[in-house]
């Protein structure tokens, strides 16, 4: 505990990473699902830079969590597109609600 | 050509039975034409046979009918001498009576269908004599026992009519089991049923002994139902129900005749021993059906059991060895016969009635139709000069000369003399009653009046051939007996070598020739004893009858009353139907109703109670397939449902829950990697 | 215990706070701003591995672009559905179950593997440093990124469009 090692950052993103899991799994509000994957993604992105400092890796990590914050714009642009769309189509914004491929 | 003389007859009944009823007068003249064309093939056969001026002549034509192995039936046509003559007298006595039924049967509702029937029946009778073999022959008996029935039978809406077809179909037929066993027998010992062959064989010893006695005694069987010898008589006093122009044809003329005819057919079969019993029988029939026929008082009965006792005369000459005489015999009784019956059918057409106590005194009112009975009559009691003379002389003459050369068939003459006396008695009563005195029944005596041209035209021919048919001896020079010899193709041998074989040889001479030259003076002499004795006798019972019934002299009624018991015997037919009735028939009537109770409860009630069985057996395999098959695919399929209805429900549609399943495969596959 | 490592654990336990009212509150305006917090906190993390361009290239992408999106699309969908009565989780035991095996098992793995660690680096700007791997290295992946971006804008206005 004296000194912060990679297993603290590497910790701290699986639970981040389960959290987000959780939130994705469970809450009924596409939004909220939403905001569950943008967890997800950035506990990702601390891993990554977490090896990046720790292993003789270069920058190359830093540059990896670059892109991944680009790829979750991008996403969250076109998810959050998806939901109005989903709004409009079926008045409803609980994803429990899309369940047109029912058997 | 030949083939067409039966041929036409049949046509005749096959177009009478579908379109008789549309053709104009119903088709009489078809028939008639028909029948008038047959007479004349059979004319212009008679002729071509007779012209060759052989007795022995013989032409036969036939054809291969079943083949298999050594077995061979063929069929074919036989003509002879004796072919010729009886051909002559069926389609002759055929034609008349078709003309007659012109006439008698005027008026009839089924008369088309009456013509239909008397072709068949002459289409039988004249295959029966063309015929060359057993089993042709037996058909063609079969077919003419059928017609008969027919036309016994043929107004049947009256019970007696019906039942006295009945009666005459199996009478006969109890014959015909007898002639069926003989004609088995002797294929089975030849395996050939052609005359021809059939002769040979016997003629060459293969076939002897007792086995052909009973195979002859057999055949004659045949002869007995169908010639209504005792004691298969009943059936022909019987058969009078039907028209008089079916008893002139049948029961005079045809059918009758052919068991005689049989009889002379197949003649070298007979053993000495069978053709004794046939002598007795026929002599025993002669005479009485002669006792009985003395107190009829029915025209038609008195001339059945006439035609009875005649027929006996036929059968004993034969028996006696007289051939030529029985079959001459046959053509002049079927002559004279016929016109009796035809002359009665007039009398009783103009009297309506058959009883000749209403009758008496009819010779002025029907001249053609008396004087036409009266030749017949003449001819039968055998007077000088008419045919019945020469042929029963010579069947008198035949059993005298039977019995002198083998004087214990004494029996043989005497009953046969007894009987021809008794018939001149009692068929001058039946003249002098119907014809003579004063007449007994006012009323129908006023209505009475001659024939039709029809019926008198046939009466005139019948009493011409009666009167005529025996002269110029022509019958004796071309009909001649049979030898058995002449059929023999083995040689003969040396009667000194073998006994035994000798003895066998000897015994399959029917009546041959062993004494070729005594028979000649024997044959001579009783010839003329038989004459005197048959004139002297003849002449007695005609003048007994005038006595009796003209003159008075004797009184019948008192010596009816004086013999009371006799005459009801007599008039009872000796109870003889009586008799059957308690015994045969009785029996037979209870091993039908037996029969009839064993196919109603126990083969009907197995066939029920199998039927009972299939429909409970379907019903099990019905439920089965119902309740298992159906069940077993029901299951399957229910729990497809079951699991599909199941499973469906992972397919909740919800992304999320997709995800956990994810992340559980996830967790699974790190703990089996990690752990 | 150093100041640093104080600090650190505070940043740490502030995100992963933060992250679990986010996931937890049923009040999704809440969530919201409490995933501000994260993004804070996960900026402040980067910090403290000397990522200083990543740090700030979160707070402004993130904070400022994404958490923006989402408060919108939270604030356009949340006055029409506050009137449902509804529950909002669906599932929560499994999820729960199977989200904390998994933590579980990473963290184990986490703790267990020993990391080929390498010597510490300088902390100095890394800017450059990225600038320079971007244009040399990645360049590709450079290129594919900004046309992804274009789609994602053009596939995004076209989602949401309404139709007339």
């Amino acid at each position: 505990m004296a000194e912060i090692t990679l297993q603290h950052y590497l910790v701290t993103g699986a639970v981040l990473f389960s959290l987000g899991l959780f939130a994705v799994m469970t809450r009924r509000n596409a939004v909220a699902v939403l905001m569950g994957i943008e967890l997800i993604l950035n506990a990702a992105n601390i891993n990554f830079v977490a090896f990046s400092k720790y292993t003789a890796g270069g920058l190359n990590g830093q540059v990896f969590s670059v892109f991944v914050i680009v790829l979750a714009a991008a996403e969250a642009a076109v998810a959050m597109a998806i939901i109005l769309a989903l709004y409009y189509n079926l008045k409803t914004i609980y994803v429990d609600e899309a369940d047109r491929m029912r058997g | 050509m030949t083939i067409l003389i039966p041929l036409l007859p049949l046509l005749g009944f096959t177009i009478q039975m579908f379109f008789g009823k549309r053709l104009p007068r119903g088709g009489d003249f078809l028939c008639i034409s028909l029948m008038f064309t047959t007479l004349v093939l059979s004319i212009l056969t008679f002729i071509r046979i007779f012209s060759h001026g052989d007795p022995n002549y013989i032409e036969t034509f036939g054809f291969e009918w079943i083949v298999l192995g050594d077995m061979n039936l063929s069929f074919g046509f036989l003509l002879d001498t004796l072919t010729g003559v009886m051909l002559i007298v069926v389609s002759l006595v055929s034609f008349l009576i078709h003309l007659y039924s012109v006439g008698y049967m005027h008026g009839d509702p089924r008369y088309s269908r009456y013509f239909g029937y008397l072709g068949i029946f002459s289409f039988s009778m004249l295959g029966l004599i063309l015929t060359d073999n057993l089993f042709g022959l037996y058909i063609f008996w079969e077919l003419v026992g059928l017609s008969s029935y027919l036309l016994i039978g043929f107004w049947f809406e009256k019970k007696s009519a019906a039942d006295a077809g009945k009666k005459a179909f199996l009478t006969t037929r109890i014959g015909d089991i007898g002639m069926f066993i003989g004609i088995m027998i002797i294929f089975g010992a030849i395996g050939k049923l052609g005359f021809h062959d059939v002769f040979q064989a016997v003629a060459n010893g293969e076939f002897g002994g007792t086995l052909l006695t009973v195979a002859g005694v057999c055949l004659f069987m045949g002869a007995v139902g169908k010639s209504a010898q005792f004691p298969l008589h009943v059936w022909l006093p019987d058969a009078m129900e039907g028209p008089t122009p079916v008893s002139a044809l049948i029961h005079a003329a045809t059918m009758v005749a052919a068991g005689v005819y049989m009889i002379g057919r197949i003649f070298v079969v007979f053993t000495p021993d069978a053709l004794l019993v046939i002598a007795y029988v026929g002599a025993f029939t002669a005479i009485f059906a002669a006792t009985i026929a003395i107190v009829m008082n029915d025209i038609k009965r008195v001339l059945a059991y006439s035609t009875l006792s005649q027929l006996g005369f036929m059968v004993m000459a034969l028996g006696a060895g007289g051939y030529v005489a029985g079959l001459f015999h046959l053509m002049t009784h079927a002559f004279f016969k016929a016109l009796l019956f035809l002359g009665a059918g007039s009398v009783i057409h103009a009297v309506h009635s058959q009883d000749v106590r209403d009758m008496g005194g009819l010779r002025k009112k029907m001249p053609i139709t008396f004087w036409t009975f009266l030749a017949a009559t003449l001819a039968i009691s055998g007077v000088p000069g008419f045919s019945g003379f020469f042929s029963k002389d010579a069947i008198l003459a035949a059993t005298l000369e039977k019995a002198m050369l083998h004087p214990s068939t004494f029996l043989l003459p005497f009953l046969g003399f007894t009987a021809a006396g008794i018939t001149a008695f009692y068929m001058f009563r039946l003249v002098f009653l119907t014809f003579f005195g004063k007449p007994r029944n006012e009323e129908k005596y006023r209505h009475a009046h001659e024939s039709p041209w029809v019926m008198t035209v046939p009466l005139v021919i019948l009493g011409i051939l009666a009167v005529c048919s025996a002269w110029g001896g022509w019958f004796q020079n071309y009909v001649t007996k049979p030898s058995l010899e002449t059929y023999a193709t083995v040689q003969m041998i040396d009667e000194h070598a073998d006994a035994s074989h000798v003895t066998a040889v000897e015994t399959s001479h029917a009546v041959a020739v062993d004494h070729a030259d005594d028979h000649h003076d024997v044959a001579h002499t009783a010839h003329n004893y038989a004459m005197a004795l048959s004139i002297i006798i003849a002449l007695g019972g005609i003048l007994i009858a005038y006595l009796t019934y003209m003159k008075g002299k004797i009184s019948a009624d008192r010596m009816m009353k004086k013999y009371k018991g006799i005459h009801t015997v007599l008039t009872n037919k000796y109870y003889i139907d009586e008799f059957y009735g308690k015994t045969f028939i009785a029996f037979t009537l209870a091993l039908a109703r037996v029969s009839r109770w064993i196919d109603t409860y126990i083969i009907d009630g197995l066939v029920n109670g199998i039927s009972r069985l299939t429909v409970l057996s379907s019903d099990i395999a019905g439920s089965f397939d119902n309740i298992v098959v159906d069940g077993m695919v029901n299951t399957v399929a229910d729990f497809s449902i079951a699991v599909g209805g199941k499973l469906r429900r992972l397919q909740t549609g919800r992304v999320q829950n997709y995800i956990l399943w994810v992340v559980i495969a996830l967790l699974v596959i790190f703990y089996f990697k990690v752990f | 215990m150093e100041t640093s490592t104080i600090i650190f654990y505070f940043f740490m336990l502030m995100t992963l706070a933060s992250a679990a009212f986010v996931v937890t509150t049923k009040n999704v305006v809440y969530a919201a701003f409490a995933l501000l917090g994260t993004f804070f906190g996960v900026a402040a993390l980067y910090i403290f591995l000397n990522a200083d361009f990543i740090a700030a290239v979160q707070v402004l992408v993130y904070v400022g672009g994404i958490l923006i999106l989402i408060i919108f699309g939270v604030m356009l969908t949340h006055r029409v559905m506050d009137v449902e009565l509804r529950v909002k989780t669906i599932q929560v035991f499994p999820a729960f179950i199977s989200a904390l095996l998994l933590v579980i098992i990473l963290v184990t793995v986490v703790l267990e593997t020993r990391w080929p660690l390498g010597e510490a680096e300088q902390v100095t700007s890394t800017t450059r440093g990225i600038g320079m791997l971007i244009m040399n290295d990645y360049l590709l992946p450079f290129e594919i990124i900004s046309v992804l971006l274009l789609m994602a804008l053009v596939g995004a206005v076209l989602l949401a469009r309404r139709e007339r």
